[in-house]
């Protein structure tokens, strides 16, 4: 799904005009990859995010793709939601869902809602895969982003960042190196002692990574 | 009588000026009630119309209610399960209460929101959303409205496939609809003594669309130097709105982001079931409405809540400046909730609906 802006000659009429495009091939690729995901980490439940009872083509190809794949994963339960439930189902009870696939634009608004739930951006990893390569950053975009002031004052949270990387040890296959980090990392917070300004706390951003480098084991 | 020679005094009514066709309600003199129009709705819509009529009557609102039910039958007049009449009495009344409505699954009609919308040119939704002291969710200081743009924007129903397999859905944003609302939110928040209006937006990849939208608030913010004003990217607002939701005031929007942030918004202070909103019409007509479903499970069980279409009509109340009787069940409402005696099961509460309206009666 890709929103795209057709071109100036509209301006004269006091109109802007927007262009969806949702493809099969792109939404039985995003949907194969959820699904094998959900299967590979052990996840139990697979949620397609839509608003198909208002974009009935559109956001119904997508369904139709999730429904197609999901077919192929027995063990796992799928299910369907509308993406405005969806945003107030996340904010009231987030732990309903478990892995949840959406369409471009959803996936942005639910991505940082999410992240926001969980604790921000400073602590959500991210990871965006193509069928070559992979490039892996934090999860949400909004707020800690190129903020001079955060970097000048040392108080940038580096647990996002660090967690992304796990993600992309995972990815390379070197799961144990993924477990340890991620593991010194959640112990960390957990402990509550050594936390940035966006958890309420006072430690610098290298006193953070410090942490983290002795609980490694 | 009165509100007519008012209406001719101050003028003639464009959408701009609600507020003012509202001030010309306020002439009315209180021997002559105003009409409003009520479609009770299906499932739990009529218990929960009885109920808040019942707390209405306590409060001596002189309204005389227009009730409107629907239709088993379409009327090929609006293509709709909603007869001409129904909508003919909300033009005329100029403001309604609406309770939940199931739209009948099958083809050959429109549902039943999208006539409402199209016939009275329902452009804004307004939704206030705020902590109720005592029904603790895991935020306490909620207190915003979302105004989100109803007519337009990716919900303009264009799609059609381009090849098998391709699906191509056209989102349209003009300058009409954008300045309207934005006018409206405006408006709104200075009438209310709101302090900052928000405009959410995605215009840094949706130019043309959400470009135009923003230009719109802009030029609209200048008129308004009192009113703070910014301009928030909408993954921004989603995160700002779960981390630190007092963070917002007024927020103004496109249809989509509207839909999904305003939902967001209700199910931050405890969901549809406490949920007010209203809609806003061409030449000042407001339909408020209980944004629920119609819950059938429970229907006629005495268990629903009617607190939304109780603040749904407190909202109809405040548009037409009712303002003493509309703070009058307002606090009833919100009082009763916090007491935390008499609370229906959606509230985690034993109360029937009856029992429920009686407190708020009492709390008058």
């Amino acid at each position: 799904m890709l929103w795209c802006d057709m071109e100036a000659s509209l301006n004269l009429l006091n109109l802007g005009l927007g262009r969806m495009v949702i493809t099969k091939f792109c939404s039985e690729r995003i949907a194969k990859y959820a699904f094998e995901y959900a299967y590979l980490n052990n996840r139990k439940k697979v949620t397609a995010v839509h608003k198909a009872n208002i974009m009935k083509l559109a956001d119904g190809l997508f369904l139709e793709s999730c429904r197609e794949v999901a077919k192929k994963y027995p063990g796992i339960t799928y299910n369907e939601i509308i993406v405005d439930n969806c945003c107030m189902q996340l904010v009231a009870k987030p732990e309903q869902f478990d892995v949840m696939v959406t369409p471009n634009l959803y996936g942005n608004l639910v991505a940082n809602t999410a992240a926001g739930i969980a604790g921000g951006t400073g602590v959500m990893p991210g990871g965006n895969v193509g069928a070559d390569h992979a490039v892996f950053e934090q999860g949400a975009s909004a707020g800690n982003v190129g903020k001079d002031s955060i970097v000048r004052k040392n108080k940038a949270n580096p647990v996002a960042l660090l967690l992304s990387s796990a993600m992309m040890l995972r990815h390379l296959q070197f799961p144990s190196f993924a477990d340890r980090l991620e593991t010194a990392v959640k112990r960390v917070i957990s402990e509550g002692k050594c936390r940035t300004k966006d958890l309420g706390g006072q430690s610098t951003t290298q006193e953070v990574v410090d942490a983290v480098i002795a609980k490694l084991e | 009588m009165a509100a007519f020679l008012a209406r001719r005094l101050l003028g003639t009514s464009t959408s701009s000026s609600s507020a003012l066709m509202s001030s010309a309600r306020a002439f009315s003199s209180s021997t002559t009630p105003i009409k409003a129009t009520l479609f009770p709705g299906d499932g739990i819509g009529p218990e929960i119309a009885e109920s808040f009529k019942q707390v209405f009557t306590a409060a001596d609102v002189a309204i005389d209610w227009d009730e409107h039910y629907v239709s088993t039958e379409v009327d090929p007049r609006t293509n709709s399960f909603l007869t001409w009449e129904s909508l003919q009495s909300v033009l005329d009344n100029k403001v309604g209460l609406k309770g939940p409505m199931a739209t009948p699954i099958g083809k050959g009609h429109r549902s039943l929101n999208l006539t409402l919308r199209k016939e009275l040119n329902l452009y804004a939704n307004v939704r206030p959303c705020y902590s109720l002291p005592g029904y603790k969710t895991r935020y306490d200081d909620v207190d915003l409205i979302t105004i989100r743009e109803n007519t337009e924007g990716e919900y303009s129903g264009l799609e059609h496939q381009v090849v098998k397999g391709v699906v191509e859905s056209i989102k349209i944003i003009t300058r009409k609809a954008s300045m309207r609302v934005a006018e409206y939110a405006f408006l709104y928040a200075k009438t209310h003594g709101r302090k900052k209006v928000s405009a959410i937006h995605k215009a840094n990849i949706m130019q043309k669309t959400d470009g135009l939208f923003l230009q719109c608030c802009d030029e609209v913010a200048e008129k308004y130097p009192e009113i703070e004003y910014e301009k928030v990217v909408i993954d921004n607002c989603c995160m700002m709105l779960v981390k630190n939701p007092a963070l917002f005031d007024v927020l103004v929007m496109p249809n989509l982001y509207g839909d999904i942030i305003s939902d967001l918004c209700a199910g931050l202070v405890g969901g549809l079931g406490l949920t007010p909103s209203c809609n806003i019409g061409e030449d000042g007509i407001a339909l408020a409405e209980a944004v629920h479903g119609s819950a059938p499970d429970i229907a006629g069980k005495n268990l629903a809540n009617p607190t939304a279409l109780l603040l749904s009509g407190v909202m109809m109340l405040r548009h037409l400046k009712l303002n003493k009787q509309a703070e009058q069940i307002h606090s009833a409402i919100i009082n009763t909730i916090a007491e935390g005696k008499y609370r229906t099961a959606d509230l985690g509460g034993t109360s029937t609906t009856t029992e429920f309206t009686k407190a708020i009666c009492d709390h008058l």
